[in-house]
């Protein structure tokens, strides 16, 4: 249970990426499960290309499958009874898109990733890099009007992090859709980040640029980042 | 300190306890044992296919097979988005539903069937208004099945709403994400993942339904070929004929076995 409230007003532009950054339990999942619709707000408004997704004044409250909002959980939450392709397949099954178009389209989007091997695979042979591409293929594949990602790196090995980021970054470019990413490391929002908003108990405390908000002596979780990182390079 | 090593012979009422315990086990497995070989052992199999030939055995088991199976079939078409519900929704009074769900598996079948008389029956509570269309229930092959429908279905509910709320509620809101709606969820996310569980439910029901003999006898009587399913048939056959008894006795063994193996075979595919 939350002990603070949730107070916050966000904008993301078309193909920019939005980096939420803070403390664990400072709220930043809590805002993208409001904004894809599975919580919802006591007041407030959403819209998403100028279409309101929720509004207390309007009595609006459109349900999370015609939101259109692809969501990347922290587990990545992969069907554990589907293989790879129908993973990557499952929402456009759901939109009743034609068998034939379905098979290209998720060919495509397997190609794109480097997954085209693993197609008949179960996810739940699937190595942790592995996992996070095909969450994302499945996310894209519907080509949602939003990207939401919740820590895409935590499930990843350390060591492939690095490239896994710069993967990320690319896929995201490529698909030139907004994009609000969640991280609790300071790098994510350096390297994937257009803008960043730092949230502390449930308020943004900091926005701008990742560099502005990296310089600026502000902020404890900012400055206990950087302090962190020149301890650990000397 | 002691010095003396460790001696098993020093600790004799472990011996003891050891012995004890395995007494037990094996009594109780020969108690359990003896009584079904001794149906097997009571009859020559030249007897037991002749039986099995006769018109009260095949009846009996035609009815049982046909009223079982449709009943299992009402149980998971009613109780899957029943048990769905329960496992995901909040409701006030859920936990009445829930209570009212499991109902009959402590109630007595005796006590069911007569309450299954007192509303469905010519003067039942609902049974009196059906009359006056001219549908009667009781005592037909209907009634069976409604016996069977009610002294069954918490071996599935049950089963089913523990192994929904097995599922990970986070599979169904990615599935959500990607456009699903809430039946597309469950037919496409939630019953897949839960199947082993919704199997092995729907299967114990089907054994319970088969083998239940108060309710029937109480609501749809004992009448050849319209309600005398195999257990009512044991027990009918049994005054008169003994090898016809056993007979069917033996199938319902046979069927037992089965059901365990194929319960057991599907929950450890799940692990």
């Amino acid at each position: 249970m939350r002990d603070f409230e949730l107070d916050v007003s966000l904008s993301v532009g078309p193909g920019e990426t939005l980096v939420l950054i803070g403390e664990n339990g400072a709220g930043k999942s809590t805002v993208l499960n409001l904004a894809s619709g599975l919580l919802v707000p006591d007041h407030g408004e959403i819209a998403l290309a100028g279409r309101v997704l929720y509004s207390d004044r309007l009595r609006l409250d459109v349900p999370v499958e015609d939101r259109n909002i692809g969501h990347l959980f922290q587990s990545y939450a992969l069907f554990p009874h589907l293989s790879v392709f129908e993973n990557v397949a499952f929402g456009l099954r759901c939109r009743k898109v034609p068998a034939g178009e379905i098979a290209a389209r998720v060919a495509g989007e397997l190609e794109r990733m480097h997954l085209s091997d693993l197609a008949g695979v179960n996810v739940g042979r699937l190595s942790g890099g592995q996992r996070q591409r095909v969450a994302l293929a499945r996310a894209l594949a519907v080509k949602p009007g939003l990207l939401l990602l919740d820590e895409p790196l935590a499930a990843v090995d350390v060591r492939a992090q690095g490239e896994m980021r710069r993967e990320l970054r690319e896929t995201i470019r490529a698909a030139d859709i907004p994009c609000i990413l969640v991280t609790h490391a300071l790098r994510d929002a350096l390297e994937l980040g257009d803008r960043t908003c730092v949230m502390e108990e449930g308020r943004v405390v900091l926005e701008g640029t990742p560099e502005e908000v990296l310089a600026s002596g502000e902020n404890e979780f900012i400055a206990e980042f950087s302090c962190g990182c020149r301890r650990y390079r000397e | 300190m002691d010095s003396t090593p460790f001696n098993r012979a020093a600790r004799p009422w472990e011996a003891v306890l050891s012995l004890l315990v395995f007494c037990l086990i094996a009594g109780f497995l020969l108690f359990v044992t003896i009584p079904v070989a001794s149906l097997f052992l009571r009859i020559t199999p030249e007897a037991f296919f002749w039986s099995l030939q006769q018109p009260v055995v095949l009846d009996a088991l035609r009815l049982s097979l046909l009223t079982a199976s449709a009943s299992t079939a009402i149980v998971v078409l009613l109780g899957t988005p029943l048990s769905y519900v329960n496992a995901r929704v909040r409701y006030r009074g859920r936990a009445i539903v829930d209570t009212l769900t499991d109902l009959p598996i402590v109630l007595p079948p005796a006590v069911a069937g007569i309450a299954l008389l007192m509303a469905f029956g010519r003067r039942g509570v609902v049974g009196e208004f059906l009359d006056g269309f001219g549908i009667t229930v009781a005592f037909t092959t209907v009634a069976v099945i409604l016996a069977q429908v009610f002294v069954a279905s918490p071996f599935y509910i049950r089963q089913a709403r523990a192994s929904f709320e097995a599922v990970d509620p986070l599979y169904e809101d990615a599935a959500r994400t990607l456009g699903a709606s809430r039946l597309a969820v469950l037919l496409r996310v939630s019953i897949p993942l839960a199947r082993s569980g919704l199997v092995s439910g729907a299967i114990l029901s089907f054994a319970r339904a088969l083998g239940e003999f108060g309710a029937t006898i109480m609501f749809a009587g004992n009448l050849q070929g319209r309600t005398q399913t195999m257990p009512l048939a044991i027990y009918t056959t049994m005054q008169g004929n003994l090898d016809e008894a056993i007979s069917i006795a033996i199938v319902l063994v046979v069927i037992s076995f089965a059901v365990i193996l194929t319960v057991k075979h599907t929950t450890r595919r799940s692990a």
